[in-house]
């Protein structure tokens, strides 16, 4: 879908403008979960390393591929869970009896 | 499956992706966002897992499991003051994943004879590998310096600026070599080595302080190199996906150049806080004054004539692992009627947010952080300023002397607060490698020792009077 670049850059600037918005509004308070938050989805590339580890043919293309699984999917858990952890700790005032 | 299926499902992937950063911003809704950020996680695998090509099954889950054990025991293990080294580490396993993928699909089209590489594509292969590259080496060299596993200074050596200006110009031209003729794999080899090379130069003449523009512009690349292999792939969701992370690094990096009043060339140039035999010897007390050192129950007799108090943590907070100490004793004063709050400056720590969430930690309720702009006009009101393990974000200098190299960034302005306490190891130089003029003034009372020991030492004074 993206042989046309118009189209392929069209998307690329579209998603950066959306990225600006959405995340602009996110206090300081919250700038170390979001980091890891996005950490976790450039893990994103897990789906480009199992289109490459997957494949047919045994070569260096599908090792270089696994590689990229483990790595990315470290990123994927590791970034998630850590982010989902830190977020747990952030807790309003409590109601002091 | 269907080709079409999967591009909706990476679709709705992405849109999942785009919910979750949004409720990533408020407190109340963040927990919710990861959640949607990691289920729009879970479509795109499936998805991809469902394509025709993908085959070879054991190796993905393999792989998959491997990497999620791994990640699975960073996330648990991980101690909250170290979470600057494990984002620099997942940064740089992004660049890797995103640099290998792109290297085994250019290795797939230059072995098979009929291949042949137009449009975007060639361009995209090398941008994924320079930026996935130095993004792994990059991101090493920063967990090494955070871990200190390597010098935290900046390093620097005569001519670096021109080595790499001339290594910056070859990686251009070996890289348009790379693109005209991408099957040659020579001109790959050469993009690789000189984007690994890269990374490590860049980053070894960045000193500790400024760790956190350096994790945001690495998380940056980290997404951007996603973005790259998504037009490898021809994958809308990759590109959505990585674009949305190069966003929000983006801005991250510019928040924190702001907040030190310096551009992002000067950060990753400027050799800032090198070993300077020069430096630290501006400022500081010229017409003689000493500082002078005060003891834990200095502290907490004018504690018991206060009122309010504003806590104003730095990194040395998180080396001596202090946060809980700080809590305890903002918990004490709260019950002796002290108003406590925590003024929080954007670059303190080493990565951006590093100290809310170690006051986060130690349950301080996050209504009690309070940003540098909203907390700077209550310090004339203010009985007490306490700051823990910080010193140039509360440098007055920074506001009056135009000759410091700290000039013109925005500072805490404690020195407004009718007393100053500063918990300190010892007298030398923060990481600017300036003296801090503050800890000589009428107000200020130094207390010398590891922030933790002296924060209970407080504790137990306060408790003592009371």
């Amino acid at each position: 879908m993206l042989e046309n670049p118009v189209a392929a850059l069209t998307i690329l600037v579209l998603a950066i403008f959306v990225g600006f918005e959405v995340i602009a509004k996110v206090p300081p308070l919250l700038h170390t979960p979001l980091m890891s938050g996005s950490n976790a989805i450039s893990g994103i590339a897990i789906v480009g390393a199992i289109l490459s580890a997957g494949g047919e043919d045994q070569s260096l293309s599908t090792l270089l591929g696994f590689v990229a699984i483990v790595l990315a999917m470290i990123n994927v858990v590791g970034g998630f869970l850590v982010t989902n952890r830190m977020l747990r700790m952030f807790k309003k005032r409590p109601e002091r009896q | 499956m269907s080709g079409d299926f999967v591009q909706y499902a990476y679709l709705l992937s992405a849109v999942l992706l785009i919910l979750g950063m949004r409720n990533l911003g408020s407190p109340k809704t963040a927990p919710r966002g990861n959640l949607l950020a990691s289920l729009g996680m879970a479509v795109a695998v499936v998805a991809t897992l469902l394509i025709q090509e993908v085959v070879s099954y054991w190796t993905v889950f393999a792989g998959m499991l491997v990497g999620s054990a791994i990640g699975l025991l960073l996330a648990l293990r991980i101690q909250m003051t170290a979470m600057p080294q494990m984002v620099a580490l997942l940064n740089g396993f992004g660049g890797a994943a995103s640099a290998l993928v792109s290297s085994a699909e250019l290795l797939r089209y230059a072995r098979d004879a009929d291949a042949s590489l137009g449009g975007i594509v060639p361009l995209a292969i090398a941008l994924g590998v320079l930026i996935g590259g130095l993004t792994f080496t990059g991101s090493l060299v920063a967990f090494g310096k955070l871990q200190e596993l390597l010098r935290g200074q900046a390093v620097v050596y005569p001519g670096q600026r021109v080595v790499n200006g001339l290594l910056g110009l070859l990686v251009l031209c070996v890289t348009a070599a790379m693109v005209l003729d991408p099957l040659s794999l020579q001109w790959f080899y050469g993009v690789l080595a000189l984007a690994l090379l890269l990374g490590v130069l860049l980053i070894i003449p960045i000193g500790g302080a400024d760790m956190p523009v350096v994790i945001a512009l690495l998380n940056s690349y980290s997404g951007l190199a996603a973005c790259a292999t998504g037009f490898v792939l021809d994958n809308a969701g990759l590109v959505i996906a990585g674009s949305l992370v190069g966003a929000s690094g983006l801005i991250l990096t510019k928040v924190m150049c702001d907040a030190m009043n310096r551009s992002l060339g000067n950060v990753l140039f400027g050799a800032f806080g090198a070993v300077d035999a020069t430096a630290g010897s501006s400022g500081g007390a010229p017409d003689g004054r000493t500082a002078k050192g005060y003891t834990p129950e200095d502290a907490a007799v004018i504690f018991s004539n206060a009122r309010s108090c504003i806590v104003v943590p730095g990194y040395g907070m998180a080396v001596a692992q202090a946060q809980h100490a700080v809590r305890e004793l903002a918990d004490l004063l709260g019950s002796q009627g002290i108003g406590v709050k925590f003024a929080i400056h954007p670059v303190a720590g080493r990565m951006p947010g590093h100290m809310n969430v170690l006051l986060a930690e130690a349950d301080v309720p996050y209504e009690a952080l309070v940003e540098m702009d909203h907390i700077n006009p209550e310090f004339p009101e203010t009985d007490v300023a306490l700051v823990i393990g910080a010193n140039d974000v509360v440098n007055p200098d920074a506001r009056t002397d135009q000759g410091s190299p700290i000039y013109g960034m925005p500072i805490l302005d404690v020195d407004r607060a009718q007393h100053v306490f500063v918990i300190k190891r010892s007298m030398n130089p923060g990481f600017a490698g300036v003296q801090n003029p503050l800890f000589f003034n009428e107000n200020t009372m130094m207390i010398f020792g590891d922030a933790k020991g002296m924060v209970l030492k407080i504790v137990e004074a306060v408790k003592a009077l009371s």
